[in-house]
């Protein structure tokens, strides 16, 4: 499988503070990856530099191929991302909301494109509703459909179903498997839910204070450590000094 | 009480803009009105012959008000809807983002001043047309020092975050008393005419009154409008990427919050 994501030896400093300490990784075409971790080891920065907000202090990012810098505008083309901490502008309509982006993203067939995704995540009868009036699981449906606006080959994903109730997380999650399965993306997971990761994810990497302590996939990973699911992993590897370097 | 005293106290003197934002209003509001008191104090008869001069420079002034805060807000909204990563993780350009929203602002400054030159006529008998086809030099050179204020505003907010939005507010107030919108730049004490010679603004309103008043067209004065309009525009854009990589390098894009 080609190697969709590629990020070498990446490190991030505020001033005197390491926030990412060198870490590589790949992520394939049709995998979903989970990134792990406490708040404050890295995962968000990580993300920030894949997406081109954050400049890494060293190391290289490569996008299906392609160097991040120096080619920010084409890799961005490619790629897209939600995160619960930021939403699209409240007082227009939901069609209003994915005509613009689909206009930034250059997208050809705007309302083919809105239509399909619409019919996938369940937004037929919300496009004309102010985005700002619908409830936490509609607007996340709503800036799912902005991230795949693009038909991103990579799709970044913060706490996608965070404060979502179960049955709209459950049809997040299984969207997302069908998606991936569909259009062979790839996808990078960061998320405190352990059931979701455990669920979705074919690798995992545990991230604590700016390295990756450890990786494999769940079964390995709660095997090796000798603990019931990966919420135990994770409890351990985040009280522990770091195993891997 | 003291708690939630506390809380604003703490906020204030963690944001060298809210500092800021806390003296200059004062001072810039009495600089303003000292320098106007003191015009019609002394030169109680310089707009004898020019029905009309004041409102001119109003809507001369509030069209360049307009298309500052008009670019501002652009941004800003942004920031208020959260949306501001999602914006700058699309495939644009920060040329196409500036050229956009230079556009934008430019529709809104027309639509709020299209409304206020139509009713200067029927209201007091005065017409802006009266600038002839000079006022389009200056509404031009106006446009691009509101744009170019726009520009280094919404680099402030870049750099330093939602903090500078206060800033964002009173740029306007801040250059107005070196403006010279009310008044002829002799007014000034000589330090502050240095000052002024070095911003278009100064330029622009000297002319506008120039032909109100004289019935003459001073090139000089919109060709060095232009000139500085030049120089401050092209810094902006050079700021604004700038800021852009500070901010890269910082984390601003990704935590555009308080």
């Amino acid at each position: 499988m080609k190697n969709l994501v590629e990020v070498k030896n990446i490190k991030k400093n505020y001033g005197k503070n390491e926030a990412v300490k060198g870490i590589s990784f790949s992520i394939e075409e049709d995998e979903i990856l989970g990134l792990l971790g406490p708040n404050g080891s890295g995962k968000t920065t990580t993300i920030g530099m894949l997406l081109g907000l954050l400049k890494p202090t060293s190391g290289e990012i490569f996008i299906n191929g392609q160097k991040l810098e120096g080619n920010r505008i084409e890799i961005l083309e490619q790629i897209n991302f939600i995160s619960p901490y930021i939403e699209l502008p409240k007082k227009l309509t939901v069609k209003q909301n994915l005509t613009v982006y689909g206009k930034l993203y250059k997208i050809n067939n705007i309302n083919e494109r809105i239509e399909f995704l619409s019919e996938k995540l369940r937004l037929e009868r919300l496009l004309n509703n102010i985005t700002g009036e619908l409830s936490s699981g509609q607007k996340n449906r709503v800036s799912l459909a902005k991230a795949l606006i693009n038909e991103p080959k990579v799709l970044l994903l913060d706490e996608p179903t965070a404060s979502l109730d179960p049955e709209v997380g459950d049809f997040v999650r299984s969207f997302l498997e069908e998606y991936k399965k569909e259009k062979k993306i790839s996808i990078l997971l960061a998320s405190h839910n352990m059931n979701e990761v455990t669920r979705l994810c074919k690798s995992i990497l545990m991230m604590k204070d700016g390295i990756i302590i450890d990786k494999g996939n769940p079964e390995e990973l709660i095997n090796k450590h000798g603990r019931k699911n990966l919420e135990e992993v994770f409890l351990k590897l985040s009280r522990s000094k770091n195993e891997l370097n | 009480m003291y708690g939630l005293f506390l809380r604003h106290f703490y906020l204030i003197t963690r944001s060298f803009p809210r500092v800021l934002d806390l003296v200059y209003w004062p001072t810039i509001q009495i600089t303003l009105w000292g320098f106007i008191s003191n015009f019609f104090a002394t030169h109680t008869t310089y707009y004898n012959n020019a029905v009309g001069v004041i409102l001119t420079c109003a809507i001369l002034y509030d069209f360049l008000f307009r298309t500052s805060i008009g670019f501002n807000m652009l941004f800003l909204e942004e920031i208020w809807s959260r949306n501001f990563t999602n914006l700058f993780i699309a495939p644009m350009k920060i040329g196409e983002i500036l050229t956009s929203l230079v556009a934008t602002a430019l529709i809104r400054a027309l639509i709020g001043l299209i409304p206020a030159v139509l009713l200067t006529s029927p209201l007091f008998g005065i017409s802006i047309l009266d600038l002839g086809i000079f006022l389009f030099f200056l509404f031009l050179s106006l446009y691009l020092f509101g744009i170019t204020l726009g520009i280094l505003v919404s680099a402030g907010l870049l750099r330093y975050g939602p903090s500078f939005e206060n800033i964002a507010w009173s740029t306007m107030f801040l250059l107005a008393p070196f403006g010279c919108i009310y008044y002829p730049i002799e007014i000034l004490p000589e330090v502050f005419q240095k000052i002024a010679y070095l911003l278009p603004l100064v330029y622009i309103f000297e002319e506008a009154r120039n032909i109100l008043i004289n019935q003459t067209v001073d090139i000089q004065n919109i060709y060095y409008a232009f000139l500085w309009n030049g120089v401050y525009f092209v810094l902006s854009i050079v700021l604004f990427y700038y800021s852009f990589n500070v901010a890269k390098n910082k984390g601003t894009l990704i935590n555009m919050g308080e």
